[in-house]
């Protein structure tokens, strides 16, 4: 019974830590090849998930929904980038800051303009509908398994792309010393843009596919950004392979501290102490996690080639 | 200098006279709600002044301000949850209780430079915001409801609004003029060094880490003074206090005003709270305006409001 419960929670910390990695490559090459710091990430998963509403009560096909979807979050993630972004990214972070802080203020009240406040959904593919049998009468959901493959799928895809293809090297390479890479001819804004759209339709991606089990709603990004955050900073800052392994990482402990930590605090404390203090620690977890390798590796565990 | 002194003083001034003449001015032309408008914006005033004296003086970018807000709120409506009421007692508990979380998460974020530094404070701020939320015995999410405010010595003065207002005008002063000090010290000396050059001042002989830290103590516990003032402006304690957008609300005051000349934090809440009062009475969904101004803000008027002041008195 523990066993099965812990594995369907190790699941779920899976699943999580999939969608955060989607979100994070984005962000940490972004931040890595460009030095500039995109809050707004987080607003392109939103999108993505909002546009997935659109095209599915258009379409009603959830595959064709999500290549529409991904589309459309491809598109107005260069928008974005040649409206804002662009004029960015030779200023101090602070100013990076503030100004993707104005995209999120503008696009999650634009959201709520157009899609209005109330948490919408969408039913994920008729195909992927079952459920996998646990144990006596409970199932898990095929989708979210396959949620999980298709995150595996692209941090396999991503990682082919950036340690095999020309691409992938001129991005290693921007991580690296983008100074020295422009020194040597290649056309750094063009990479950039490729990078940024590369990393809005992740987001998006993330959004599309969080959208059938959790609720799309106004500032639904502004949690997973933060969490991407941390996961870049564990991560080490330009390095997929960090994020990766930092996005289980967060993912797994976000998920067994919030299922166990009040368990847990049930053996040497009261219950109803436990049930005070449990949920409370358990919300703090994957910060003290931070802070402790912060602590240990002030620049993440596998931070990119030539950054110290 | 002696000139750009002089400028500040004459901004400084007109802003602590404004303040303090409006509750008459106010209550002459029956408009009472001014008076809390005014008391709400001096509250912010004393926190954005205590994030410039890091984030203008010293480069430090904390995203996560609003956590010491949160932590001094906190303190003061759970110590009322316990039937303590005395403000001798927690308004110093409230800016010990900032100061500890500041020192506890300074120790560990200042150790990061630029952006990791950001996005630490900003994981930290939302630590706080998330353990408040979920502190069930002390209202969660919903937040806690104080049934008065804090005394002072027994009395129950702050109750009266005009009483009050002056009391967190009081306040305002104080961190005004200690930060003003602070600044002007041997200790803000060191501070600014590090921000321009911190190797050399390392090489000279202070150690950048631990006057950062300090200054990073003493703006927590400035900013917690002012969430412990909000939480009696409000009678009510809430997790929203410390959402990461109000951390994000408290750079924009800062820079909007222009960093690292103490006024211009001031001028800056004004001006934010003001402009917000504004287009949220023209429409509810006045951060899809803001959004757009604040971008064009930062894209153009480098400096803020203090450097406009500066062009003017060139100008003219």
């Amino acid at each position: 019974m523990t066993s099965t419960l812990f594995a369907v929670q190790v699941l779920n910390g899976l699943q999580l830590g999939v969608l955060l990695f989607l979100v994070a490559a984005g962000l940490t090459l972004v931040f890595g090849v460009m030095d500039f710091i995109n809050l707004a990430h987080g607003v392109q998963y939103m999108l993505g998930a909002y546009l997935a509403v659109t095209f599915h009560a258009l379409t009603g096909n959830f595959f064709a929904t999500v290549l529409l979807a991904l589309a459309a979050a491809l598109v107005l993630g260069l928008i974005l980038e040649l409206l804002v972004f662009r004029h960015f990214y030779d200023r101090d972070h602070l100013d990076q800051v503030l100004a993707t802080f104005g995209v999120i203020l503008f696009l999650n009240e634009g959201v709520r303009i157009v899609w209005g406040a109330a948490p919408l959904s969408y039913p994920g593919p008729e195909a992927l509908s079952g459920t996998i049998p646990v144990m006596e009468g409970f199932g898990y959901p095929i989708y979210r398994v396959a949620l999980i493959c298709a995150g595996l799928i692209c941090a396999l895809g991503l990682w082919l792309v950036v340690t095999r293809t020309r691409v992938g090297m001129l991005i290693r390479a921007g991580a690296s010393n983008p100074d020295m890479l422009s020194a040597l001819g290649i056309d750094v804004r063009r990479l950039f843009m490729v990078v940024f759209g590369f990393g809005a339709m992740l987001a998006g991606f993330a959004g599309i596919m969080a959208g059938p089990i959790l609720s799309v709603e106004p500032g639904m990004g502004d949690g997973v950004l933060i969490l991407a955050f941390v996961v870049i900073v564990i991560g080490g800052i330009g390095s997929i392979r960090g994020a990766f392994l930092a996005a289980l990482l967060v993912g797994l402990v976000d998920t067994l501290g919030r299922s166990f930590m009040t368990d847990i605090f049930k053996v040497f404390l009261e219950p109803s102490a436990a049930n005070q203090v449990g949920p409370a620690i358990a919300s703090m977890l994957i910060y003290v996690l931070m802070a402790a390798v912060l602590f240990f590796r002030p620049t993440g565990l596998f931070p990119a080639a030539g950054r110290s | 200098m002696t000139e750009g002194l002089t400028k500040a003083r004459i901004i400084t001034g007109i802003l602590v006279v404004g303040f303090a003449v409006l509750p008459m001015m106010a209550s002459v032309a029956d408009q009472d709600f001014l008076i809390v408008v005014a008391t709400r914006i001096m509250i912010y005033a004393i926190a954005a002044l205590s994030l410039d004296l890091i984030l203008g003086y010293g480069a430090m970018v904390s995203f996560g301000h609003a956590a010491f807000i949160g932590i001094g709120a906190y303190a003061v409506g759970i110590a009322a949850e316990h039937d303590l009421w005395e403000g001798a007692i927690t308004l110093p508990m409230a800016m010990l209780a900032a100061g500890a979380f500041a020192l506890i998460t300074g120790a560990i974020g200042l150790r990061t430079r630029g952006v990791y530094f950001i996005m630490i404070t900003l994981a930290f701020g939302q630590m706080a915001y998330y353990t408040a939320s979920s502190l069930s015995a002390y209202g969660g999410d919903d937040g806690l409801t104080m049934w008065g405010r804090t005394e002072l010595l027994g009395s129950p003065l702050l109750e009266d609004r005009m009483a009050f207002h002056y009391f967190v005008l009081i306040c305002l002063i104080g961190c005004w003029w200690f930060g003003a000090r602070l600044v002007s010290s041997r200790f803000g000396r060191v501070i600014t060094g590090v921000r321009e050059n911190r190797a050399r001042m390392a090489a000279v002989g202070f150690d950048p880490y631990r006057h950062q830290l300090v200054a990073y103590v003493i703006s927590g516990m400035m900013a917690g003074l002012a969430g412990a003032l909000l939480a009696n402006h409000a009678e009510f304690v809430s997790p929203a206090y410390m959402s990461w957008q109000r951390s994000g609300d408290l750079i924009i005051m800062v820079v909007l005003g222009g960093m690292g000349t103490l006024y211009g934090a001031v001028l800056g809440a004004v001006a934010y709270l003001m402009m917000e009062d504004v287009l949220a009475g023209w429409t509810e969904h006045w951060r899809v305006i803001f959004g757009p101004i604040l971008i064009l803000l930062v894209l153009y008027a480098r400096g803020g409001l203090a450097r406009a002041f500066d062009r003017e008195r060139v100008d003219g």
